[in-house]
């Protein structure tokens, strides 16, 4: 037993304390971070604009007359649905390579370049997250505020976004915590992500499991405090539902 | 040519799925100023999707709507300045959810009027006592029965001062219990010379508070008349089995 537990303090001391190796996890998580805000920023901006063409596009689809701006309005769905379906379709961690190696081979800063990539895969998925919170609002409420004489914007503004956002938000904190877990795929564009200081550590020490299993529980601890948050943050909702 | 006519509709098609469906087949009416004017017909005659077209909520395929003067169906008219003007009553209520009764009352007026809070707060809950709804100023709507509900979204247009009150099927989706205290609100309201045009299927109703009674089927009007004429002797054959059915 106390030979067990010497080894165990041996492999400790070999993987975290020796050549201050801890650091190496410290600087990985706080790229993990930023990655994650950076992309969460990208990620959200390109969503809102997405859902905004692509829920006004289908919302008017009815009402509007044929015209030349209708037929431009029309192109930018277009490109909207292609985007989505580009990026949904395709790995992320194809899309970050491609993003690293191809678009911006010159580019000296890898983690910007990863966050943009990441942030561009999560766009789409918090554009479909926003237009199906907007869709999911009965048209009876748009009807409501068209007929009270508020233009498009106005109604979307004054009667549809607020109740949107009540719906939306759970699901956009459940996105944020599935793109911190994706950033994971960033060592292959040779960013030193938590995932890729791992990895560093197993490479130098020869010794697989404790700087895995050290990774995957900071994962875990940081994935349960924001899971914590969002369901304080459903609770909060609850409560002002009405 | 009735000249005091507030709307005037001109051979209005609306046709539902590229053509598939035919909801209205060539209507011309006309809506006086002071009068109520109730549609009634079987389901799927296109009496809903007539009103939903007099303030453009259904783009018309073809036709012409006239409100006081001005051609809507014009696609240069700005509609929203003249939706101010048609307040409208729907089957399922849709009042803001996430408002309180109160602040369902105030909101057009005050972003659309640009009315001061207190001045709008005072408007609101002198309609709400009329419709005996004063102390639910603070409740939400779901706090709310359903008859409660559609007297709250009765005021709610009536905050913006309309010249028309557009009614679709306003006591269908209610509990019958519920019926009369929203066609009592609807009989004040026509008493005191609101113009109306309500689209309905309670016969009582158009029969006691109507000025004209418009019975359409498959997307035109069959038969208009007053009220007494239509009920007591309906002219045409379609009328004739309808108002049978419902007695």
């Amino acid at each position: 037993m106390a030979e067990w537990f010497a080894s165990v303090k041996a492999e400790f001391e070999l993987n975290f304390i020796k050549a201050d190796r801890w650091e190496y996890l410290v600087t990985g998580l706080g790229n993990t971070l930023l990655l994650t805000l950076v992309a969460l920023i990208v990620g959200v901006l390109i969503g809102i604009v997405v859902a905004a063409v692509r829920s006004t596009y289908d919302k008017t689809a009815e009402t509007a007359r044929p015209s030349f701006g209708r037929r431009v309005f029309g192109f930018f769905n277009g490109l909207c649905k292609v985007y989505l379906t580009v990026v949904r379709g395709t790995p992320v961690v194809v899309q970050v390579m491609i993003f690293f190696y191809v678009i911006f081979a010159a580019a000296k800063d890898g983690t910007m370049v990863a966050a943009l990539a990441f942030g561009i895969n999560s766009g789409a998925y918090v554009a479909e997250i926003i237009r199906g919170g907007i869709m999911s609002i009965d048209n009876g409420q748009f009807e409501a505020g068209r007929s009270l004489g508020f233009n498009y914007l106005q109604t979307m503004r004054y009667i549809i976004v607020p109740q949107t956002i009540k719906n939306v938000l759970p699901s956009l904190m459940n996105e944020f915590i599935a793109l911190l877990k994706e950033t994971s795929v960033a060592g292959y564009v040779a960013v030193q992500d938590l995932t890729k200081a791992g990895d560093i550590i197993r490479s130098r020490t020869y010794s697989a499991f404790m700087p895995l299993i050290a990774v995957a529980l900071i994962y875990l601890a940081v994935v349960m405090f924001f899971t914590w948050l969002v369901g304080k943050l459903e609770r909060r909702l609850r409560a002002s539902d009405h | 040519m009735i000249t005091d006519a507030i709307i005037t509709v001109e051979g209005l098609y609306k046709e539902f799925g590229h053509g598939k469906v035919h909801a209205l087949n060539g209507v011309d009416a006309q809506v006086r100023k002071g009068e109520v004017l109730v549609v009634i017909g079987p389901s799927g005659s296109g009496k809903s999707t007539f009103l939903r077209c007099l303030n453009l909520l259904e783009l018309p395929t073809k036709g012409k709507i006239t409100f006081e003067g001005v051609d809507i169906t014009d696609s240069r008219v700005n509609i929203n300045i003249h939706r101010q003007k048609m307040g409208m009553v729907f089957q399922h209520f849709n009042l803001f959810p996430n408002m309180t009764v109160l602040k369902n009352l105030t909101l057009a007026p005050r972003k659309l009027k640009g009315m001061a809070q207190q001045a709008a707060d005072e408007k609101a809950m002198a309609l709400l006592a009329r419709v005996g709804l004063a102390d639910r100023a603070d409740a939400y709507p779901n706090q709310l029965s359903g008859g409660q509900k559609q007297r709250i979204a009765i005021v709610r247009a009536l905050a913006m001062d309309p010249e028309v009150m557009l009614f679709d099927e306003p006591t269908s989706a209610l509990d019958p219990e519920m019926v009369g205290e929203v066609l009592e609100v609807m009989k004040a309201l026509a008493r005191e010379g609101m113009t109306m045009v309500v689209v309905t299927h309670e016969m009582g109703f158009a029969r006691e508070v109507a000025d004209r009674v418009m019975f359409m089927d498959e997307g035109k009007v069959m038969e208009e008349n007053t009220p007494e004429n239509l009920f007591g002797n309906p002219q045409t054959q379609r009328a004739q089995e309808f108002l049978s059915k419902l007695l």
